[in-house]
């Protein structure tokens, strides 16, 4: 089991380090960082002076060695826009993105397993045939048209809800919430069902697919021949089964739900990670771009990892191979 | 006399399909009494498995049970309604299906689908529980109950499994016991153990047994009465012995003369031509008419009812005495 995480963990940092190659590559590929620095008429003394004292004169590889390190360290430079280490705006603007993300997979979860199970169980009522249709929009309704169509209808028509924006937020530390007031939940509640209602109805047909194939097996017939309740059936036997796959989904997703985050972030004008990525790309703010990345790629693989270690903790029979590598 | 334990009476099992009723199962009547092991034989689909099926009440859509009547002890068990059948099954029928792989819940310690299934059925509290699925491991044969029992499925053996699912058909002590071809996914040395297993269990707890399987050698050593099944009728019924060694249908004639033995001179087995008819072209009169070398006009017309001859019953026009006095 340890060797095990430990192999995770060693390929986890190959990845990363992959990654770190491209996000370094995008500063070489933008042009010469110096012109970007100094002043138009600035002689080639200066540059030189210039380049030699933030070491741009150094051989690829050690540049490349330093900005690892110092990436290792969270240390991604200083953003041209704002003037502001990169490190100090991302973990800024972080627990807005990450609130919205885990509200929204809960949100998407909730719904989706429900949902799931009950249109796998009742699989010919009105009902299940409704999940269905709206699943299909669900998937077929391009974000950013969700966002706009619930805020015409909440914000514009309605006026119940925030059309913009996390409302009041309160400081832990250096974590900003908006859990914590009236507001900041109002102005949750759109952008995380506009970014949980794809992963609502991708989990929902998930589970109504692997439900009815699981309903199917030998084990759940033996379950039945053995009289038990048709609730210990579906609820114990045969929806654990069928999280195993939603496990690796739903892990995966999380992923996506934080990078695609930017649509939705910049559709409510949400102070995330999302917004600023995209500001970022609008003014060339390369710092930021390559941290976003490393981040991005950083938390994809973190999920991925604990995924690969939850998949364990349900399913007994990868424990077995685990533990005797094959 | 007390009632049989099983008495399926003229038993009728359709299937819904979009083209047409099909009938899987066309007229099957049988008795099984307590502590008698029945053995049902025949090709795939001849039906075998579906009156097992039909008997522990789960035909699912689109097939139905539609006419006759199946009793348990008595009392009629077919039109139950399903919270009532639910609480027949596992209590009073037990089940064993083929693939002791598959039998089981991979994510569940043996012992808590045993436990579950003790609970469901009886008034035990956790640790009671705990203990009867120990003493019904130890029961079928697992060596250090009280360690497996943690154990998960992927740890047993095949052998080993197909004994937690007997275990687990045994949780309440049922009057009857359907093994549906409980030996067939299993090696041959494993086989020869769970059949004695299951006849010995048989025999101690007074279980009716009702045992498919397309294996003769399965059925000469274990049942006492034999029903040879063919495109969902009972071709032939009667003791082992008569059965084996001296089949009256065409068919059972077939199938016997169809098992190789050690014993004798190198003779050619014999084949039966061509195959079981599917349900969807079932040939009027006797099913087996168009295989049967001694079909005459009548087979093509007349479907043939079950006869007694002696201790057997046979569905076939060569025994009606109405055509031997024609003839």
């Amino acid at each position: 089991m340890l060797a095990f995480t430990l192999r995770r963990a060693i390929q986890a940092i190959g990845v990363m380090i992959a990654v770190g190659i491209i996000a370094f590559a995008m500063f070489r590929f933008a042009g010469d960082p110096v012109s970007q620095l100094v002043a138009i008429d600035a002689s080639s003394a200066e540059r030189a002076q210039i380049r030699q004292s933030l070491g741009l004169d150094d051989p690829f590889i050690v540049q490349f060695g330093r900005y690892l390190f110092d990436a290792a360290q969270f240390k991604f430079g200083v953003s041209y826009q704002f003037r502001q280490p990169v490190s100090d705006l991302l973990k800024e603007r972080m627990p807005a993105t990450l609130e919205l993300a885990v509200c929204a997979t809960i949100l998407a979860l909730f719904f989706g397993i429900i949902m799931g199970v009950f249109s796998a169980l009742r699989r010919d009522s009105l009902m299940a045939k409704l999940f269905q249709m709206v699943s299909l929009i669900g998937i077929s309704l391009p974000t950013f048209l969700i966002g706009i169509l619930l805020i015409y209808l909440f914000s514009v028509t309605l006026g119940w809800l925030p059309s913009f924006g996390r409302g009041d937020t309160v400081k832990l530390g250096w974590w900003t919430t908006g859990l914590l007031t009236v507001s900041g939940w109002k102005a949750l509640i759109m952008p995380s069902i506009t970014l949980g209602l794809f992963q609502m109805t991708l989990i929902m047909r998930l589970v109504r697919a692997e439900m009815l194939e699981v309903l199917r097996t030998d084990y759940i017939r033996f379950a039945r021949a053995r009289g038990l309740t048709t609730r210990a059936i579906h609820f114990g036997h045969a929806l654990r089964n069928t999280l195993v796959p939603v496990i690796t989904v739903v892990g995966l997703q999380f992923g996506s739900v934080i990078a695609f985050s930017i649509i939705t972030e910049q559709v409510f004008q949400w102070p995330g990670m999302g917004l600023l990525f995209v500001q970022a790309v609008q003014n060339v703010d390369i710092p930021i771009m390559a941290a976003y990345l490393m981040m991005v790629s950083l938390i994809f693989v973190t999920i991925n990892l604990v995924v690969d270690i939850l998949y364990t903790v349900v399913d007994p029979r990868l424990r077995a191979t685990i533990s005797r590598p094959a | 006399m007390t009632a049989p334990v099983l008495s399926v009476r003229n038993l009728q099992v359709e299937f819904e399909t979009r083209r047409g009723t099909l009938r899987a199962i066309d007229g099957v009547s049988w008795d099984i009494a307590k502590g008698e092991v029945l053995g049902v034989v025949g090709e795939s689909g001849a039906g075998k498995s579906v009156t097992g099926l039909a008997v522990i009440g789960l035909i699912d859509r689109p097939g139905r049970i539609s006419g006759g009547e199946i009793l348990l002890s008595g009392l009629r068990i077919d039109n139950l309604p399903p919270e009532e059948m639910r609480k027949v099954r596992g209590k009073r029928i037990g089940m064993i299906f083929q693939d002791p792989l598959t039998s089981l819940n991979p994510l569940y310690r043996v012992g808590d689908q045993i436990i579950e299934t003790i609970k469901t059925h009886t008034n035990l509290t956790d640790q009671q529980a705990r203990k009867r699925a120990i003493d019904l491991l130890a029961e079928v044969g697992i060596p250090a109950p009280e360690k497996r029992i943690d154990g998960y499925p992927h740890e047993f053996s095949g052998g080993m499994r197909q004994r937690v699912v007997i275990a687990l058909a045994l949780c309440a002590e049922p009057e009857l016991i359907i093994a549906d071809e409980p030996t067939t996914a299993l090696d041959v040395s494993v086989q020869a153990q769970i059949i004695s297993l299951i006849k010995r269990l048989g025999r101690d707890h007074g279980t009716a047994v009702m045992l498919v399987t397309h294996d003769m050698g399965v059925i000469a050593e274990t049942c006492d009465r034999v029903a040879v099944m063919y495109a969902g009728r009972v071709a032939e019924i009667g003791p082992v012995q008569e059965v084996i060694k001296n089949p009256l249908h065409p068919y059972a004639k077939g199938l016997m003369g169809a098992i190789p033995t050690l014993a004798g001179e190198d003779k050619r087995l014999v084949q039966i031509p061509g195959s079981m008819p599917r349900l969807s072209a079932i040939p009027p009169g006797c099913s087996f008419n168009p295989r049967c070398g001694a079909a005459f006009d009548r087979c093509r017309i007349d479907r043939p009812e079950p006869l007694r001859q002696g201790t057997q019953a046979v569905a076939c026009h060569l025994y009606d005495r109405a055509t031997e006095t024609a003839a």
